[in-house]
């Protein structure tokens, strides 16, 4: 664990200069992701460790390869936590894979995504310069959001050495709650019980089930399970250590995800009805994640996704030589090739990891 | 017919360089004019100085200049026929909402039109099921609210001009509200917005669901101050209305000890709704103003208040109660009622107005800082008042550290605006010193570009300019605003007091 800027930086510098191109690894976890990574590694996982941390201000500064574990077991010592559960896909997830990625776990509709967590970072552009954007406060719009931009940029901008992020306080008390019903009535029902002031902190519709985690002070945890399971006239129960079944759903370790069919992602209208998918599908973040197994072309799944009000992705296996990404318009195809010149004008970053045109 | 100031061209960038445009084409108003109305209403293309007048400024009244014309659209195609117009004969094109900005970031440009989106004021759906709500970029915050109402739902950010400020502005400041450490700022409550490009496309960012694919453009765009498109439609998530709100007001003797309470609330796991705290100088012309029965003797008041489910106030509040008094408070006091509620809000919302009773002008800062460093900030504060000879009164967004010092002058008297102008600038240098930032939710506009050097080395600055040149290519929309061009870097770091910029020091080292 340590600091290996100048040396990362020195390799981006020699790089450039070559026109080699660069695979930004972190820790190895999600080489599925995006179109597959080519060119000589730019390894962060030796960037490691905690920079600060301030338990009382919330915030937490990292560098990019430290080990989401190692980062967990830090805020435990002060009762604090990583609200957006980012989820681990293997045994050496970094921090700064989830960011990139833009990986949020169960809570993400309640509890916000990683971007919405991140204050400020640090990054090495194209240029081999160590920037610096954002920083250590809860606000601050001085300047553009260049460190939000990185979530989901899949590293096509830059090597990110270093983040910010917002912390929370654990919740006094978890709580999760299951219940038969189909994916017609699972949908309405999680989103009217979101609309509803209520310590509603995940939900999910899985095989047959509806599971809802409630988290928040004791009382109110107590209190609305108490209702609810009232309400639905005894079909609701508590499912005892819920939290490995959230945490399974998080990591995508439930049998769900088994098997080397292609999974989609929809992102869609928590609301909306996704024709020929629903059924089959694994309804999380209240309905406005979606995950499918199945065997289609991206085309068709973007054009439900679209009549859905979302975007849909190839997140894992299938044919990943074309594009896995939901299509960009024309405009703004434009403008992200340009965004991708300004920060890394020799292209050498992650090309064509996120787009065939990027 | 009248020809745009000339400006100094020797600031002109060199090719490839990457810097902030500052030099355009001259204006001729009258043909510029003609041009817009062939698609537009006549009385939508303003070209009269008596109307354009009150277009002369924002908020920031201090800051202000005359445009050619004032364009007020009807339809975004008619927004696109603007721009393209204004992207092909590079005229500097201003956006412009409700016009309450404090940066100054809707000062119209002297050789450029003004595009103000009064008339895009329409709410276009609410989707109860999904809490979310589909909006042109002219309506005004609380009228989101109020319209979301009857669902039992609510929009998040409520700046203190959510009376009157566009929720197009707010996307463009990344505007914030005494709610933001729990619901989040613009960008965390933002599904989608739809944008007119610089070019004249238009664009869908983002979606009805949460995440998008690829690079967050959404955030990217939300608080790019008029820089990088215009905003035409946006889709902002909405809230359950929480069962019930309670607030605890409790007065401290002294600045310390109130900010110790509030690190403790954050230890005991507790994120409150609102956590605002006000120095003795406010709380004095607060309760004048408002009567809202505060401790005048007291040197810091708190307003923490908690919302959420019954169970769960009645929890937090026995908690905050109980943690103000072993943390030396001279006086607590609950809500009981939400009357009672409303007036111990009612004098930190009229804070500005109040203080703005006691003094013929006043000016209002935004940095911000880490929490701890606040007891230090206050009383490096007060010893700059003194060396200025001007006062200050502080209202704090305490929960995530976002200081509103207001400067109390007297524009009359010859000087000493300048004078306050100084003092702010010291005041967001020495946020800049302590780690944190010189603008939390007001923006940089044109206001704090003297600043932007202290917070961002030239490296950081020139990636902005290749940022906005991504989406700007000729660089139209709001020139001179929110970055500096990196000739004012190095102007404003040889004048200002000597100081490293904080952002980046060893980049800066390493590359000579
Ligand atoms: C009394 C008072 C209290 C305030 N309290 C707060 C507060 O608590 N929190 C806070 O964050 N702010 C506060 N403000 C500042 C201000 O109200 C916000 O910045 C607000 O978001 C500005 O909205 P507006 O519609 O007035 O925008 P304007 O002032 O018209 O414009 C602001 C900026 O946005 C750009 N812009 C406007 N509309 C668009 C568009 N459609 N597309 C692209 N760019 C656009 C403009 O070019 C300009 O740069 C306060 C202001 C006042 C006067």
């Amino acid at each position: 664990m340590g600091d290996i800027s100048q040396q990362l930086v020195e390799q981006v510098r020699q790089a450039a200069e070559a026109d080699t191109p660069l695979a930004i690894t972190g820790g190895g976890s999600k080489p599925f992701l995006g179109r597959g990574l080519r060119g000589e590694p730019l390894e962060l996982v030796g960037h490691a460790g905690i920079v600060s941390y301030e338990p009382v201000e919330l915030v937490l500064t990292v560098r990019a390869g430290t080990r989401l574990d190692d980062i967990d077991a830090a805020l435990a010592e002060q009762g604090q936590r990583l609200a957006f559960e980012p989820p681990r896909f293997g045994s050496s997830d970094t921090i700064g894979g989830a960011l990139a990625a833009n990986l949020s776990g169960p809570g993400r509709p309640w509890q916000g995504s990683v971007r919405d967590h991140v204050l400020g970072l640090r990054l090495i552009n194209g240029r081999g310069e160590h920037l610096r954007f954002g920083g250590q406060v809860m606000k601050n719009v001085a300047g553009y959001d260049a460190s939000r931009l990185q979530a989901g940029a899949l590293g096509t901008l830059g090597a990110i050495t270093e983040i910010s992020l917002k912390v929370m306080p654990r919740p006094a008390m978890e709580q999760t709650l299951i219940q038969p019903m189909d994916h017609q009535h699972a949908l309405a029902l999680m989103n009217r019980l979101a609309g509803q002031s209520k310590p509603l902190s995940a939900a999910c519709w899985y095989q047959g089930q509806l599971y809802l985690r409630l988290s928040g002070s004791r009382p109110a945890v107590e209190a609305t399970s108490e209702s609810w399971r009232a309400d639905s006239g005894g079909d609701m129960g508590v499912l005892d250590d819920g939290d490995i079944f959230w945490r399974q759903l998080r990591d995508q370790r439930l049998p769900f995800f088994d098997g080397e069919k292609p999974l989609w992602r929809f992102s869609v209208n928590p609301t909306a009805t996704l024709e020929d998918v629903d059924e089959h599908a694994l309804i999380d973040w209240g309905g406005a994640q979606r995950w499918s197994r199945q065997q289609e072309n991206l085309s068709v799944m973007a054009e439900k996704a679209a009549r859905a009000g979302g975007q849909a992705a190839l997140f894992r296996h299938g044919d990943r030589s074309g594009e896995v990404m939901h299509p960009q318009p024309a405009p703004l195809r434009t403008i992200q090739k340009r965004l991708k010149a300004s920060f890394d004008p020799e292209g050498i970053f992650n090309p064509q990891h996120l787009y065939t045109w990027l | 017919m009248s020809a745009a100031k000339q400006q100094d061209t020797s600031a002109t960038p060199a090719p490839g360089k990457l810097d902030g445009r500052v030099d355009f084409p001259p204006v001729y108003r009258s043909a510029l004019a003609k041009k817009f109305r062939r698609f537009l209403n006549p009385d939508s293309v303003i070209s009269d100085e008596e109307t354009i007048r009150p277009y002369e400024c924002d908020g920031l009244s201090m800051y202000c200049e005359m445009p050619q014309l004032v364009l007020l659209p009807e339809t975004v195609e008619q927004v696109q026929q603007i721009m393209r117009i204004c992207h092909a004969d590079e005229v500097p094109v201003v956006a412009r909402g409700a016009g309450t900005g404090l940066s100054a970031g809707a000062m119209p440009h002297a050789g450029g039109v003004v595009l103000s989106l009064a008339k895009f004021d329409r709410i276009l759906g609410i989707d109860p099921g999904a809490r979310s709500a589909r909006l042109q970029p002219g309506v005004r915050n609380l009228a989101i609210t109020e319209a979301a109402a009857k669902h039992g739902l609510y929009y998040g950010p409520d700046p203190s001009s959510q009376i009157a400020c566009t929720i197009g502005g707010n996307v463009a400041e990344n505007s914030g509200g005494v709610h933001c450490l729990k619901y989040g700022l613009t960008v965390h409550n933002l599904l989608s917005v739809e944008v007119v490009t610089a070019e004249g496309d238009r664009v869908t960012i983002g979606s009805d669901g949460y995440d998008s694919c690829g690079m967050d453009l959404l955030a990217l765009m939300t608080g790019s101050e008029g820089l990088l498109g215009i905003v035409t439609e946006v889709q902002v998530k909405l809230l359950p209305k929480p069962e019930v709100a309670q607030v605890v007001m409790a007065g401290f003797d002294s600045v310390q000890k109130a900010g110790d309470a509030v690190a403790g609330i954050i230890g005991q796991g507790i994120i409150p709704g609102g956590l605002e705290m006000m120095d003795g100088f406010a709380i004095q012309a607060a309760e004048d103003f408002a009567r809202a029965g505060y401790p005048t003797d007291a040197a810091a008041l708190l307003l923490c208040e908690v919302d959420g489910t019954r169970e769960e106030v009645q929890d937090h509040i026995r908690q905050a109660e109980e943690l103000f008094r072993t943390m030396g408070a001279t006086s607590v006091r609950t809500s009981g009622t939400e009357e009672e509620r409303a007036l111990l809000w009612k004098g930190r919302k009229s804070a500005f107005p109040a203080v703005g009773r006691i003094s013929p002008d006043y000016y209002c800062m935004d940095g911000t800082i880490p929490r701890s460093q606040l007891a230090h900030v206050l009383t490096e504060m007060d010893r700059m008042s003194a060396h200025y000879g001007l006062r200050v009164a502080n209202v704090f967004h305490a929960g995530d550290g976002n200081l509103h010092p207001l400067i109390l002058f007297d524009a009359n008297v010859p000087g000493e605006f300048e004078r306050t102008e100084a003092f702010g600038g010291d005041i967001l240098n020495l946020c800049v010193d302590v780690g944190g930032s010189i603008t939390g939710e007001h923006g940089v506009g044109m206001e704090k570009i003297r600043q932007m050097p202290n917070q961002f080395g030239n490296l950081e600055v020139s990636q902005f300019h290749a940022i906005k040149q991504a989406f700007d290519t000729r660089g139209i929309l709001n020139p001179g605003k929110g970055v500096p061009t990196l000739r004012q870097c190095q102007e404003y770091r040889a004048i200002g007091p000597l100081r490293q910029p904080s952002a980046a020091p060893d980049t800066e080292a390493s590359h000579g």
